[in-house]
């Protein structure tokens, strides 16, 4: 295992694992979401931006990992 | 395919300060806005009954509703009116940084130059987010500003004290008994420790904001990179959608953000 491939390897398993979780925390926000306006339908207006907010949120941890990528050398 | 590097390059000096092509963009948004802002104060009308027309009409427009949206977030309008010049401010930069990013021109007009042996290319223009310093920049400079509303609000030793917090040993000595008395002691060293995480929690704050803007704008123009290098027809369309689309997002995100940390921290501690 020469340092040049154990690279490539930390960075693609990085971005593997440190993308799973944060996908199914944007999954959730946006299936509640969806299931309240499906309830309501004239809420779809007020509910979008807080749902927008929240998987910014859920969205900010992928991108910490996607960081963490560009900076292995 | 060449994909941007992690640091803005460096295009030109003045004295011994570097000048970044980030540097470049950022300057040319900061103009946008200041003109904008000397128009409108030109020749305003501030009377009553007279109606707002041209550009006026225009910034009295972006600015209510930036307003009303920072009402919804604040609960409160007087605090909204008094954190709107701070977060107003940090969206509309933000965004048109993020947008003005997205012009052609950005990040493909340079020049060569050599460099260890070979040739790089500099680019003259490239999005301002994706430099590092501009988001860390507004982040520190966001949360300061939030600190320093708290100490305007509610004083310099009630500000200090969600920190560094010593009411529950004084709450502790007046409880009556020796069972109690202990129960509440060590209730105070809890509150004491959180109060010196919170310290942790607010340059966690800095980070959060700087690298969620600069994760996302820097990895919108390696995206772009790619696509270009892929089929440079027609392929890059729907991924410049996307940034437009990404832009506005993270420039709402950041400015609601600083609007909740400047809300949280006016508030009377419980």
């Amino acid at each position: 295992m020469t340092p040049e491939s154990m690279l490539v390897l930390t960075k693609g398993l990085t971005m593997a694992f440190g993308g799973m979780i944060p996908a199914l925390a944007i999954g959730m926000i946006v299936s509640r979401a969806m299931e309240s306006i499906g309830r309501n339908p004239e809420s779809a207006g007020k509910i979008f931006v807080p749902m927008l907010l929240g998987a910014a949120f859920a969205e900010a941890i992928a991108i910490y990992s996607l960081v963490v990528v560009f900076t292995l050398k | 395919m060449v994909l941007p590097p992690l640091a803005a390059e460096t295009i030109a000096h003045i004295g011994s300060f570097p000048i970044t092509n980030a540097f470049v963009n950022s300057f040319i948004v900061a103009m946008i806005l200041i003109v904008t802002a000397f128009f409108v104060r030109r020749n305003m009308k501030t009377r009553a009954n007279q109606a707002p027309t041209g550009v006026q009409n225009f910034a009295e427009a972006v600015v209510e509703f930036l307003m009303k949206q920072a009402v919804q977030v604040t609960g409160d309008e007087a605090k909204a009116r008094k954190f709107l010049p701070l977060a107003g401010t940090v969206f509309l930069f933000v965004l048109l940084n993020n947008w003005l990013g997205l012009f052609p021109g950005m990040g493909s007009i340079g020049f060569n130059h050599v460099v260890n042996g070979e040739a790089e290319f500099f680019p003259l223009l490239r999005s301002a987010g994706s430099d590092l310093n501009l988001t860390i920049a507004i982040a520190i400079t966001s949360i300061v500003a939030t600190n320093v509303f708290g100490v305007m609000s509610i004083g310099f030793f009630s500000h200090v004290g969600k920190f560094l917090n010593f009411k529950g040993f004084l709450h502790a000595w007046h409880e009556h008994g020796i069972g109690a008395k202990l129960v509440g002691f060590l209730v105070a060293i809890v509150e004491l420790g959180v109060g010196l995480i919170e310290i942790v929690s607010e340059l966690a704050k800095v980070l959060s904001l700087s690298l969620r803007l600069f994760g996302n704008v820097f990895a919108g123009e390696v995206l772009m990179a790619v696509m270009a290098g892929l089929f440079a027809y027609f392929l890059p369309l729907p991924f410049m959608a996307l940034e437009l689309i990404v832009g506005v997002v993270q420039a709402t995100v950041f400015a609601m953000l600083v609007l909740v940390y400047a809300t949280v921290s006016t508030q009377e501690a419980h």
